[in-house]
């Protein structure tokens, strides 16, 4: 099963569309897709506007591979559960999202060998064909780095100690 | 003060607070930091609430900058989430209700944090630009764009 999201915010219609186009051409009848809200309908794919947090880590946990826009929350939950993901960014002049900050996010993780990346619909449709040869990447902790958990703790407890 | 003996033997109250989607996730990241702590997350999703079960949980509007109507009912909302909670640390990762958040949550006395989000890899957030000199640890999680006085760089969500 493949597993397509846009994330909370809001729709991704370059993306839903691209995946529904490859699913109907290729016949593939086992992608399902949180879509957000948006008058797009896909036709071959199941869809969902939005999931409940656990219903979709169950869907990354599942999943044979993750397509998604390049959003943080989408990556990690991957990312924890160890399910290969394709991102295609959010582009800020198509008015996607607020700016370009999606495909930075996308070239840093892609350099960190923890996503794979398509920049465009017609790079995405030539990834979907090999999604076989997505990198499988370690899984990581579910907590932040220690160094990150320590500043903080030390900054609640450290600093108001009484007197 | 008198009430400063009781205050300091009981629980740190921690405000921890956030939008939806990956902000939420971030946040969701640190939640070890908090141990030993009373912490009442507050979001933008009901159905974010399983996740952090024990814990205080409350809901504000879903409102960005560009809704200046829904931001100014959610800025009322987070006035009664700081009036009622009484924090000792207001923590966020962002992103409207964090922002408010800690500007009021200075304004009742706590101390405050700011992760700036993961996502925001060639400048800061808007709201984490503007949060700075609110933020008594104010963070971004790229050691590229730490600067002198501020925002500083310990470690990332990652």
């Amino acid at each position: 099963m493949i597993f397509v999201t846009v994330g909370h915010q809001m729709a991704f219609d370059r993306l839903i569309r691209a995946v529904d186009q490859w699913a109907g051409e290729r016949g593939r009848d086992d992608v399902i897709a949180q879509i957000g809200e948006t008058e797009y309908q896909p036709k071959h794919l199941e869809f969902h506007e939005q999931l409940d947090p656990e219903r979709f880590r169950a869907l990354v946990a599942k999943a044979d591979a993750v397509i998604a826009h390049a959003g943080t929350g989408t990556i990690f939950t991957a990312l924890e559960l160890g399910t290969p993901i394709l991102v295609m960014p959010r582009r800020g002049d198509l008015m996607e999202t607020r700016n370009d900050h999606q495909i930075a996010t996308a070239k840093r993780f892609e350099a960190l060998g923890k996503v794979d990346v398509a920049m465009d619909e017609v790079q995405l449709a030539e990834r979907l064909d090999r999604l076989g040869d997505l990198e499988t990447h370690e899984v990581i902790s579910t907590n932040a780095s220690a160094e990150l958990i320590e500043a903080l703790r030390g900054f609640i407890h450290g600093e108001n100690e009484p007197k | 003060m008198s009430g400063e003996s009781v205050k300091s033997n009981r629980l740190k109250k921690v405000l921890a607070v956030s939008s939806g989607g990956g902000h939420w996730i971030e946040l969701m990241r640190i939640v070890p930091a908090f141990e030993g702590c009373r912490v009442t997350y507050v979001t933008v999703e009901t159905s974010y609430r399983s996740q952090v079960e024990g814990a205080r949980f409350r809901v504000v509007l879903d409102a960005t900058r560009w809704n200046k109507v829904k931001l100014a009912l959610m800025l009322l909302q987070m006035i009664w989430v700081l009036a009622s909670e009484r924090p000792d640390v207001v923590i966020s990762t962002g992103a409207a209700p964090g922002y408010f958040a800690v500007r009021l949550g200075k304004m009742f006395g706590a101390r405050t944090v700011w992760v700036d989000s993961m996502a925001n890899i060639d400048e800061l957030s808007s709201s984490g630009q503007r949060i700075g000199k609110h933020a008594d640890l104010w963070l971004t999680q790229w050691e590229h764009l730490a600067e002198p006085n501020g925002p500083m760089y310990r470690g990332g969500v990652l």
